[in-house]
């Protein structure tokens, strides 16, 4: 089976968030960027797990700039056989699946695992892209997946439960919470890494239709309204009358 | 013409389908066109949309769509949005709606824009419309520059009010390919409204000490009809099932009123609740950071607070 797995790199959890040139950047200057939680922990880690168990190849793949390479690393240094780098500015969801559909295709790769969504832009997109672009199923949120051959048995998450189907590879998945356990790279790993292939892609054309073009932060939130501890009839008061919130 | 999907659930429809209406129809409203309601598969009290603003319902009533397959969905979705003549498809930002907004925006050669929370605007011919980022720690405002749009709504953004009548629902002739996806199992907890849409919800953490002490979270929670939530060491300590871990890298939510106990109100864990309308914090430690972030805070320990807390919310209940 040859895997494909699909990293991104994100702001790191505790990052200050604020804004340049008049609130259309985001402003990166003291950020540290670390690979987003979901695909590091999840889709990447079941993916080695996969091939593990049943052979195979797992593969890397990130669209950005050569500074994205410490990251990619980090996967190779997880466990990654090798890795691939679109280099362009991943730009909208849009033009980052037009690259990875693009790879995936040229190489086919049996099953493509990525994250249930990214920490920053919260899109949960490009899963669903790549799987359209591709004409293949995609089974997003996967909290469990067995494969047998190449078919596929995956947990689902849905609204207050789950649903388990069956797909054939070629098809899509994205990585929610218990799919795998996270795994931090051993000193042997960082030291196989450095000699692992990470090759270089130019970018396929295609175009951004839906672009951020201003942010904001949310307002302040005024001061917190302290309640006695020994009176919950009055928190219950307040939450009735001037909250309305019950 | 804007083209909402209205999801059902065992062929009913719930608060969300009806939310995502009236979205729709205050969508039509500010692009100047209407809003029409496509349902899928099996369902009972489709024209009930049409009080929720859409001015047309159309029914694709196969079963085959009754389970789900993104790929099968979103050809009919875009065979049905042709048919309607509709150039914005809105769904909702749930389990089977994220699975559908990136291939409809590849297939409809649609801008794309997920998770949206408040009603789009039209200025000089620019379209924009706002969601947050972050993990709700800021705001972007997107702007989509194709004909053809598609947005996923995310759930509790407004409060569905009925501005029209029943609506004629109209059987649409839509070839339905086969899925490639064979659904073996659906499992929902019956009962409880599901974390993203709850409304109320009581979320614990490591304050609890232990998940033997969970039942006086479980009462406050029966008591008002809210959702139970937790933080996320509480979920990987197995304390409580993972579809109660709430924050950045669990679920994001966005209830009227989120209670916070025993949570020391991390970073990663405001990010997925701090977009809450109203949020009270419990805490014995009067310097944990969530009292930054809370409306209500009460400095106490929740072995003695949440106990005194279910007999006044009883007592209100009672009452009202
Ligand atoms: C990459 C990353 C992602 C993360 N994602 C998430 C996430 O999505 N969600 C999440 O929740 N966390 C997340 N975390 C973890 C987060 O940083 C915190 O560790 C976690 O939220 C703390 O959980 P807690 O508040 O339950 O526990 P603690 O921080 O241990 O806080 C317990 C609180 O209970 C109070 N308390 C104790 N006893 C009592 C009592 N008797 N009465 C009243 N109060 C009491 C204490 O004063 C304290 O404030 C993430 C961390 C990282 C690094």
């Amino acid at each position: 089976m040859k895997l494909l797995v699909c990293v991104s790199k994100t702001p790191e959890t505790t990052a200050k968030i604020a804004f340049t040139e008049g609130n259309t950047q985001f402003d990166t200057s003291g950020v540290q960027f670390i690979m987003n939680p979901y695909d590091e922990w999840y889709a990447l880690v079941r993916a080695l797990e996969l091939k593990e168990a049943n052979g195979g190849s797992v593969t890397i793949i990130n669209v950005g700039p050569a500074a994205n390479d410490t990251v990619i690393r980090k996967g190779l240094a997880i466990g990654a056989d090798e890795a691939v780098r679109v280099d362009a500015e991943p730009s909208s969801a849009l033009f980052v699946a037009k690259q990875i559909a693009a790879y995936a295709k040229k190489e086919a790769f049996d099953v493509v695992f990525l994250g249930k969504e990214t920490i920053d832009y919260n899109g949960s997109e490009v899963g669903a892209m790549v799987a359209e672009l591709l004409d293949v199923p995609f089974i997003s949120y996967a909290s469990h997946m067995d494969m047998d051959g190449d078919t596929a048995t995956v947990t689902r998450d849905i609204e207050g439960g789950n649903e388990v189907v069956e797909v054939k590879a070629p098809f899509v998945v994205s990585a929610a919470k218990g799919l795998a356990e996270q795994r931090i790279p051993n000193m042997r790993g960082i030291m196989m890494a450095k000699r692992k292939p990470l090759k270089v892609e130019p970018a396929v054309d295609a175009e951004d239709l839906s672009v951020a073009v201003h942010y904001e932060l949310p307002p302040e939130k005024g001061d917190v309204k302290l309640v006695d501890p020994e009176n919950m009839d009055e928190l219950v008061r307040l939450l009735h009358e001037e909250a309305k919130a019950i | 013409m804007v083209l909402v999907l209205a999801e059902t659930q065992k062929g009913q429809f719930k608060k969300a389908a009806y939310e995502l209406t009236y979205y729709g129809h205050q969508t039509a409203q500010a692009l100047g066109t209407e809003c029409a309601a496509l349902v899928l598969g099996t369902a009972e009290g489709a024209e009930e949309l049409g009080k929720y603003g859409a001015s047309e319902v159309y029914h694709i009533n196969d079963t085959a769509l009754d389970t789900f397959d993104s790929q099968a969905y979103t050809k009919v979705i875009a065979a049905a949005a042709e048919k309607a003549g509709a150039n914005v498809v809105i769904v909702g930002h749930t389990s089977t709606g994220k699975s559908l907004l990136g291939r409809l925006a590849v297939r409809m050669n649609a801008g794309s824009v997920p998770a949206v929370n408040a009603v789009p605007t039209l200025e000089g011919g620019t379209f924009k419309v706002r969601k947050p980022v972050f993990s709700g720690k800021a705001f972007a405002d997107y702007e989509v520059k194709s004909d053809n749009k598609v947005l996923s709504l995310m759930g509790n953004s407004l409060q569905p009010q009925e501005v029209g009548q029943a609506a004629s629902v109209e059987t649409l002739d839509v070839e339905v390919p086969a899925a490639q996806v064979t659904v073996k199992e659906v499992k929902r907890m019956e009962g409880r409204t599901p974390l993203p849409e709850a409304e109320l919800v009581v979320s614990a953490g490591r304050g609890m000490k232990g998940p033997e002490n969970w039942g006086i979270i479980e009462e406050l929670a029966e008591t008002m009809g809210a959702t139970t939530a937790c933080s996320r060491p509480v979920a990987d300590a197995d304390w409580r099932p993972h579809h109660e871990h709430v924050g950045q890298t669990g679920v994001a939510i966005r209830p009227n009123l989120y209670f916070a106990i025993g949570i020391s109100g991390a970073i990663q864990h405001l990010a997925g609740v701090n977009s809450s309308k109203t949020i009270v914090v419990i805490n014995k430690d009067p310097e944990a950071p969530f009292f930054k972030a809370a409306d209500y805070g009460v400095v106490g320990d929740l072995f003695d607070v949440v106990p005194r807390l279910n007999e006044a919310m009883k007592k209100f209940k009672a009452e009202n």
